[in-house]
């Protein structure tokens, strides 16, 4: 029987790591995902897992403890946020090309400046083209359930990368909720044992790691990691079906909430997804056909998935909770836009930047979301695709 | 460990470039980053041994006699250490 708590979205990911007890945890606190390394620091002290635990002086230097840790062959994790993700991007690099499949927690805040500490998703923008599987959580149990997936599907040897798990800075990293936690044996078997084909320390077979790469190499290195997210889509799915088998639990590429007969849907990652659904029930209630498609895996994109089950909509909006600054759209918007494009769907699609910095999205903003496509539908008419929700100064 | 080469297709490179054996640095030829080349002149040369131990890069062979032989450029970047410290001008920079 699995266990019922009540834990915060940190706490969560604490436990999980608790339970996986990984070889190596290195790690530098930033605010919000502080308590993560606190809580795990707490478990090493106290004896509950066999955890070397490295208290670095610096992001920069966990991501390249972690990086020497499992190219040794240990199983690594860490956790961090915002600028302590900027601090570690060039080791972010190096961790997925030299296919180390690291696990990190992220707890998604804005990337500074000027200085905020609150949730936005720029930390996590700013590497989605670093060769990490990303996956979103709209809250506390899909940030632990995740987890509980992420060695699996990093470690296979048909991917080799490393994962890291978004959350919501302080909307799901503070806030406690229900959760159901699994077993500690069965997380145990689930996730299993790291067997590294090649590893540093195995005085069996000698290996140099991160050689000189150059004009002759790099690009077909670069392409076969291309290739280990491919085949990361299907691992995913894999997992996630093993998942489903022991906690009943259903996990995809995506959720689809009351998609299926939806007229206008946004698409949108993490906790604001929960507001969403919520709205969308208020406006069923009125016979406004709406829905809802919630990310959970950005890094591979879905695009062809994507595509397919918004194709039946009338007009859709991209919520993405970072601006690209780019005098287009948000990443996720592009993403899910080309996709369609590639597909040779189309459907009128508008971007929304929003919550920016922690900005509160409410109901009633997810409402005028809704309202605004219900408008496009009837006058078939976008006069400005690109647009802000919650900024003051713009309508 | 198969043969790697400039030609050889993406699936068939091991991942990250990792090397799975050891003693491979005598088979990177850094011989190829050498702008300026000494030239052994054996004539001039008085087997005195300063010049090998000096080499940064193992291009100077030395035989079973203990005794020098000309440079291996495979491996020579051509630094010009060895010219410097011959006493006898047994060594040109060209």
């Amino acid at each position: 029987m699995s266990i019922r708590e009540r834990l915060s979205g940190n706490e969560a990911a604490a436990t999980a790591m608790k339970q996986i007890n990984p070889d190596v945890v290195a790690a530098f606190p930033i605010t919000p995902s502080t308590e993560i390394p606190q809580y795990f620091s707490s478990f090493v002290s106290n004896g509950t897992v066999d955890t070397e635990f490295v208290a670095v002086e610096s992001e920069h230097s966990a991501m390249s403890a972690c990086i020497g840790a499992e190219a040794a062959g240990a199983r690594a994790m860490t956790a961090t946020s915002s600028n302590g993700l900027s601090l570690m991007w060039e080791m972010i690099y190096i961790a997925s090309s030299l296919r180390l499949p690291i696990v990190m927690s992220l707890v998604n805040r804005a990337v500074s400046g000027p200085l905020n500490i609150h949730n936005d998703h720029s930390d996590a923008m700013g590497v989605r083209d670093s060769g990490w599987i990303q996956l979103f959580s709209e809250n506390n149990q899909e940030a632990y359930d995740n987890l509980i997936m992420a060695h699996r599907i990093a470690e296979h040897k048909d991917v080799l990368l490393p994962l890291m798990v978004c959350q919501d800075g302080f909307i799901t990293s503070h806030s406690i909720e229900n959760i159901e936690l699994i077993e500690d044996d069965l997380v145990k078997e689930f996730v299993g044992q790291y067997k590294p084909e090649h590893y540093l320390l195995n005085d069996k077979e000698p290996m140099a790691v991160g050689p000189l790469d150059l004009q002759a190499y790099l690009f077909e290195h670069k392409r076969q990691q291309a290739e280990a997210m491919r085949n990361a889509k299907k691992v995913i799915l894999e997992v996630s079906k093993d998942f489903e088998k022991m906690t009943g639990r259903k996990y995809g590429f995506f959720e689809e909430y009351k998609l299926e007969d939806a007229e206008i849907a946004i698409v949108c990652m993490n906790s604001t997804a929960g507001t969403a659904k919520y709205t969308v029930d208020r406006l069923r209630e009125k016979g406004i056909k709406a829905g809802l498609l919630k990310i959970r895996v950005f890094r591979p994109f879905p695009a062809e998935e994507v595509a397919k089950v918004l194709s039946h909509l009338k007009a859709i909006a991209v919520l993405d909770k970072a601006d690209s600054l780019n005098a287009a759209g948000g990443a996720l918007f592009e993403d899910v836009v080309s996709g369609m494009y590639v597909s040779n769907i189309h459907v009128p699609t508008v971007s929304y930047v929003y919550g920016i910095g922690g900005r509160d999205t409410k109901s009633d903003d997810i409402e005028k979301v809704y309202n605004d496509l219900s408008e496009i539908v009837k006058t078939g008419k976008i006069d400005n695709p690109y647009r802000y929700l919650g900024v003051r100064g713009d309508k | 460990m198969a043969e790697i080469n400039a030609n050889t297709p993406w699936q068939d490179l091991t991942i990250g470039g990792n090397i799975y054996e050891a003693g491979n640095a005598r088979n990177f030829k850094t011989g190829d980053w050498r702008s300026v080349k000494p030239i052994y002149l054996s004539e001039k040369c008085k087997q005195c041994g300063l010049c090998f131990p000096v080499c940064p890069d193992d291009a100077i062979p030395v035989n079973k006699e203990q005794k020098r032989e000309d440079f291996n450029y495979d491996m020579c970047k051509g630094c010009g250490v060895c010219a410097k410290v011959c006493p006898f001008g047994a060594i040109e920079m060209k």
